[in-house]
């Protein structure tokens, strides 16, 4: 026996450029052009988990992503860390998608491969968009369960894992079979360095471009007019400060500075923040 | 950045090594040339990245690429550690003679262990005596009862305390016509009469070791030597002249960009008079002048090692390379020293050790005075 591993990655905005991203007034979306993308960092966490199944119990690892031509070098990258095939999600039909139409295209996707997937790893949220949707999405679109937030993925059996999930005051602990979606978080694992050996390796892996003449999608669940999500408002914030120079003894400074505190929202009152007494 | 454009595997391959230099390397640097220690530790590591390995054929277990490959990685270590950068260049080089130059037999022992980085190969050949003095080297080596006796000592050894295969060039004879022979063999650490002497206080690559070792009536099979009697010579120069020049220059290349990427940084941040000193034109000629330093350095480098890779002689264009690269670096660092005012000689910040590692590159792998020499005598005979 040998385990169909899929795993769904998404480009990113390198972080080292956020300085430069901004937002479209018009149409609302991030603005990417001439930034350098990465992997979504987390997603790389899912390449580990996947290597690491494949590595425990033989099969393949699949990567997919849907994302715009320029993102075949990401998967290429993956394919360097030790994947075995790839397949890039890319038309401009697929475009302004929101989470139900993203995971719909990579349901498509993962259909389109003929493989019975048994695991679908996927990051947790993207550090772009931060939606944390995607993979929930996939699960129901693929009708099998889904895992979020995973930060502890054991195999019990190849097809039996050991499962903890994050959540707001602990955690949760699952027995899982497959088929299933998880999502991992950063903190599962350490994703290992590209090496030069899987780089060379890397250019004579089977990565594909498929668009909507070979995926065949329902076109009213695709890119922005198959996106249900319409967003409220979207915008870069005003992030100047402004300074004020408050003068006067000692008492007066604090009282001034509490008023003006309490003039800007902030709710002082029935807070004790004394010293009196001391400790 | 960069006016050199690699291949899209090449590009692949660097951003590779980025993402491990900048995650195992960078966070270190300042102190391994505070400790002045050489991180033997990270080897095997980079090892399974197919750093150390990276010429090394595939089937002993290395990545088997090319020159431009192995300067890419030099130029990406020494980005933020020269220190390093040299240690790996001198391993290099002595897994290059091995593979280079050795019988099925040496490769099979030799090389698995130096690809995977849990062996550190060394080259001695310098001597006291000086290293561009190379036929006029003292070390000598005797056949006593069918066995090679080893006399002698090097010294400025890079890895000399750390590496646990050694190469070594030893006066064997003389020829009809009164030159010496010089043959090469492999010694490994721990052979009784073989060892470490004195290591140098560097002023900089610090984080590589430096220093002598020693042979005294170190005994070893024929079976140790490396080529034929009389092709030391041959080994050492076909190993320090394109070899180890280039791994300079690359090395040098990495200091440059250090450099370049440090200037901008401190250009934006650093508020003077209410705004970033890169408005200032004064600072801007300062990081032109990086710019440019960079550039030009890479073409040169990068340009060599497709001569390399060709298998054409490159003996000139590499010494070009690293004549222009490490007075260029020198000179970019002290230049980025100045833009950074009192900021610049603050050990916090990495430019006082970009020029401590740049004027040590200069001696390294023959000084600027010699590669100008070779230069001029290629450019007289036309």
């Amino acid at each position: 026996m040998a385990l169909n591993i899929a795993v769904c990655i998404k480009p990113v905005p390198d972080p080292k450029n956020y300085d430069k991203v901004t937002i479209d007034p018009v149409s609302k979306t991030v603005v990417r052009a001439g930034i350098p993308t990465i992997i979504n960092p987390v997603d790389k966490n899912a390449i580990e988990a996947a290597l690491r199944l494949k590595e425990q119990f033989g099969g393949k690892v699949v990567i997919i992503s849907m994302a715009p031509p320029d993102a075949a070098d990401k998967l290429r990258e993956a394919l360097a860390m030790g994947a075995d095939e790839a397949y890039l999600l890319s038309d401009r039909a697929f475009a302004g998608a929101d989470t139900w139409a993203t995971s719909y295209t990579l349901a498509v996707g993962l259909q389109k491969t003929g493989l019975d997937f048994d695991i679908v790893f996927c990051g947790a949220e993207s550090a772009d968009g931060a939606t944390a949707q995607v993979s929930s999405q996939l699960g129901e679109w693929l009708r099998v369960p889904h895992l979020w937030n995973v930060f502890a993925f054991e195999a019990l059996e190849e097809k039996k894992y050991h499962v903890k999930t994050k959540i707001e005051n602990g955690y949760m602990e699952w027995e899982a079979a497959a088929p299933l979606v998880v999502a991992v978080s950063r903190e599962i694992n350490k994703p290992r360095y590209t090496s030069i050996m899987g780089v060379m390796k890397a250019k004579n892996k089977k990565l594909e471009s498929w668009g909507v003449a070979e995926l065949n999608p329902k076109r009213d669940k695709i890119g922005l007019l198959g996106s249900p999500t319409q967003p409220g408002d979207i915008f870069t914030p005003d992030l100047k400060r402004k300074s004020e120079k408050i003068s006067g003894d000692p008492e007066e400074i604090v009282k001034t500075i509490l008023e003006k505190l309490r003039a800007g929202g902030l709710a002082l009152e029935g807070s004790n923040y004394t010293c009196e007494g001391g400790l | 950045m960069q006016m050199y454009k690699f291949t899209e595997d090449q590009e692949m391959l660097r951003k590779a090594v980025r993402e491990f230099v900048e995650a195992e390397i960078a966070p270190h640097a300042q102190e391994w040339d505070e400790e002045d220690r050489c991180p033997v530790e990270l080897f095997p590591k980079m090892g399974e990245l197919g750093i150390t390995g990276i010429f090394v054929p595939e089937q002993y277990g290395g990545a088997g690429l090319g020159y431009t490959e192995r300067a890419i990685v030099l130029e990406e270590i020494s980005r933020y550690s020269g220190g390093l950068g040299i240690a790996m260049m001198t391993h290099h080089m002595g897994a290059y003679v091995i593979n280079t130059f050795g019988t099925a037999e040496q490769k099979q022992k030799y090389l698995p262990e130096l690809a995977a980085g849990t062996k550190i190969g060394g080259l001695s050949v310098t001597e006291p005596a000086g290293g561009s003095d190379f036929m006029g080297q003292k070390s000598t080596g005797e056949l006593k009862d069918g066995k090679w006796v080893l006399n002698g000592r090097k010294c400025f050894i890079t890895n000399s305390h750390v590496a646990s295969t050694d190469v070594w060039t030893v006066r064997t004879g003389t020829d009809d016509k009164g030159r010496p022979v010089l043959s090469t063999f492999i010694i490994e650490k721990g052979t009784p009469g073989h060892g470490p002497g004195r290591k140098e206080n560097k002023l900089g690559l610090r984080g590589s070791v430096t220093g002598d070792i020693i042979c005294s009536d170190v005994t070893l099979e024929p079976s140790q030597m490396l080529g034929k009697e009389g092709a030391g010579s041959k080994i050492a120069m076909g190993a320090i002249g394109e070899l180890g020049r280039s791994g300079m220059a690359a090395i040098c290349v990495g200091i440059l960009r250090g450099c370049v990427e440090e200037s901008v940084k401190f250009a934006n941040e650093r508020i003077v008079y209410g705004k970033p000193i890169s408005k200032l034109q004064a600072i801007q000629l300062m990081i032109a002048d990086n710019r440019v330093d960079y550039e030009a350095a890479n073409l040169l480098l990068y340009s060599a090692m497709r001569l390399k890779d060709a298998a054409q002689p490159c003996t000139t264009e590499v010494s070009i390379a690293k004549y222009f690269a490490s007075e260029a670096a020198a000179r970019a660092a002290k230049r980025t020293m100045d833009l950074m005012g009192g900021y610049g000689v603050i050990n916090e910040y990495p430019v006082g050790r970009f020029l401590r590692d740049a004027l040590t590159s200069i001696p390294s792998g023959a000084t600027s005075v010699i590669q100008q020499l070779i230069i001029a005598g290629d450019t007289l005979r036309g």
